[in-house]
């Protein structure tokens, strides 16, 4: 296994600090980070358990980076406090960085040193002697595909490289908490996925991962919880079936055989399902479809046998669960990837009300 | 500090400074400056100002030689602010801030993989005298010790472009500002001339610039193989910048964080 050497890498004097007790691998409360006018991070609460992955969702903007920052001791935070099982970010600050690993949303590694050498570097500073560093160096390499490349400069890397190069420094000695930021942003699929079973491995070891990302798709396969972050503080969190579940219903959708049944079929969803059916869906929907909200998936019979009796043919139909989408839509009111609206700098704390992590279905979608 | 916590720091410390000279090793544009001006400057400026100053280009030369590799170390020293500047805006910083690692050793690092550079530049300044028939009293011993001399003076006097380094905005400020600070230290000094002939307020200002000090005391050891009074203010003064600027340095570097 790639992680064996833990155990002995683990005995060097600038090993990993064993986790002191306590429930929480991460704990933060009231964290504030304001830069100039800007309340970059704003009142945020988040509790993350050990052996899990917390996936930070957020769009450009909503502090995820600065939260990172914080909780990796690279910012001060202004109010507010934040433990690393149990040790404090700012106060112990020492015994924090020898729990945590981090990968930066840039490369944190050197560009004008090859793979090797950055690996050796940081494996070295670790308090690994010579030959155990560059055993370490040539497995992490080639487990992370890089053994080829591993004496060119790293100016001739690929973004997908160097994200892979980042990564593999962060486990030189694997640490009980690894921090990710946007680990995958800018990578083509098939790198993602590489990174992804990384992560889902590391998790298997052990290791507590806090991830940001842009991508629901991401937090949806590899969070067991996810935050969701809008201004500065957390708006909901959850897992994410418990997420999807808060923005409520499944969709409905049935396909016409005759698109000018349109108005029939409305009526018939709408008397059976007892809810409105607009002739205009949020969602996009086709020439020929008709959605609708679908509370009891045990009403779909009725509907069907509803719309036969009305002499409505359908080509198909489709019940569809929420998506993160939605539920970052209905939290936040725009799309995950939209930058939010330049706004006012000091923005009233009351702007998002206090019960936000409960939204109502209703809300905007 | 304990006796682990001491060796790993200077095990850290060693390791940062193993990164710099690999990046001079990629990158040997970087030892430009020990190259050229000990090559150049001392050429020139003995064939210049030899004859008008001390007579001849023979007898300027016991003159120059020190001066130019004060001059020469003293000016590179920048470069580790500069340097230091340029490394703390890239991402690998981070990395650096987040392991844990003694704070000081990148910053501990970087200066002292500059002494490499000021190495290379002392010997060249010599070789360079030389060459030119500069054979002096105090022989390869007064050499050997001046150099290692000036070398630590220097590596003393980069904590203070560290500093600089450290909380400027960025690399080409911490340049321009310490170009504005050594540009009086180097030429209101004995570096080219004797102080003799300034008037009187320069005199005095030449005569406590700590340039003149390590000048002085280059000159009597490779001159006359003696260590003079001159030499123990030199280390004095460096003790006391080091005992200063490194707390101040290193702190002003982790508030950055």
């Amino acid at each position: 296994m790639a992680w064996e050497h833990t155990a002995r890498a683990g005995a060097h004097p600038a090993g990993m600090r064993r986790p002191r007790g306590g429930q929480w691998a991460v704990a933060a409360r009231g964290l504030v980070k304001t830069f100039g006018d800007h309340r970059a991070v704003n009142g945020l609460d988040l509790y993350v358990r050990p052996g899990t992955v917390c996936g930070l969702l957020g769009p450009n903007g909503a502090g995820k980076t600065t939260t990172i920052r914080l909780l990796t001791t690279l910012l001060r935070p202004d109010a507010g406090s934040a433990q690393i099982f149990g040790y404090d970010v700012v106060k112990e600050a020492a015994a924090v960085r020898r729990l945590i690993a981090v990968t930066g949303q840039y490369a944190t590694v050197d560009e004008s040193l090859t793979a090797a050498e950055n690996l050796t570097i940081f494996a070295r500073l670790l308090g690994l002697d010579r030959a155990e560093a560059r055993r370490r160096t040539a497995q992490l390499l080639e487990e992370f595909g890089l053994a080829e490349a591993a004496h060119r400069p790293l100016k001739h890397f690929s973004g997908g490289m160097r994200r892979r190069l980042d990564l593999a420094a962060g486990l030189i000695v694997p640490p009980p908490v690894i921090f990710l930021d946007e680990p995958t942003t800018g990578l083509d699929p098939r790198t993602r996925r590489q990174v992804w079973d990384t992560i889902r491995r590391l998790v298997q070891e052990g290791t507590t991962v806090v991830l940001t990302t842009q991508y629901l798709e991401e937090a949806d396969a590899l969070a067991d919880r996810i935050a969701v972050i809008d201004h500065g503080r957390v708006v909901a969190q959850g897992t994410p079936a418990e997420l999807k579940a808060s923005v409520g219903r499944a969709t409905l959708r049935v396909r016409l055989q005759d698109p000018r049944q349109v108005e029939t079929a409305r009526r018939v969803l709408e008397a059976v399902l007892d809810v409105r059916v607009p002739a205009a869906a949020p969602v996009p929907q086709e020439a020929g479809e008709v959605t609708a909200p679908l509370a009891d998936a045990g009403r779909l019979l009725d509907v069907l046998a509803a719309l036969r009796q009305a002499g409505v043919d359908l080509t198909g139909i489709t019940v569809q669960e929420p998506t993160l989408d939605e539920v970052f839509f209905a939290l936040t009111g725009r799309g995950v990837n939209e930058t939010p609206a330049e706004e006012p700098a000091a923005q009233p704390a009351g702007r998002r009300p206090a019960a936000v992590a409960q939204p109502s279905g209703g809300e905007s979608v | 500090m304990n006796s682990t916590a001491l060796s790993q720091t200077l095990s850290q410390t060693l390791t940062m400074a193993y990164r710099c000279l690999l990046k001079v090793r990629r990158t040997p544009e970087q030892l430009f400056d020990v190259v050229f001006q000990p090559v150049v400057f001392t050429l020139m400026f003995t064939y210049i100002f030899g004859g008008a100053i001390a007579g001849s280009v023979h007898d300027y030369l016991p003159i120059i030689v020190p001066g130019i590799l004060i001059q020469t170390l003293v000016g590179a020293s920048v470069a580790a602010g500069v340097q230091l500047r340029d490394d703390m805006d890239k991402g690998v910083f981070d990395r650096f801030r987040t392991m844990p690692i003694a704070r000081i050793a990148p910053l501990a690092g970087v200066l002292l993989a500059d002494t490499v550079r000021y190495g290379i530049a002392a010997v060249l300044t010599f070789a360079m005298g030389f060459l030119m028939g500069y054979r002096p009293q105090g022989g390869i011993a007064g050499m050997a010790l001046a150099a290692l001399f000036a070398v630590g003076c220097t590596w003393a006097m980069s904590w203070i472009f560290a500093f600089f380094g450290v909380v400027a905005r960025d690399a080409a400020s911490v340049q321009g500002f310490s170009m504005m600070v050594l540009f009086p230290l180097m030429f209101l000094s004995n570096v080219f001339v004797p102080v003799e002939t300034m008037p009187r307020w320069l005199q005095w200002f030449a005569g406590v610039n700590p340039v003149s000090h390590m000048v002085t005391a280059v000159r009597q050891l490779v001159n006359h193989g003696t260590v003079g009074a001159d030499f123990v203010w030199s280390l004095l003064g460096a003790a006391a910048v080091v005992a200063v600027m490194a707390p101040v340095t290193v702190r002003a570097y982790m508030r950055r964080a």
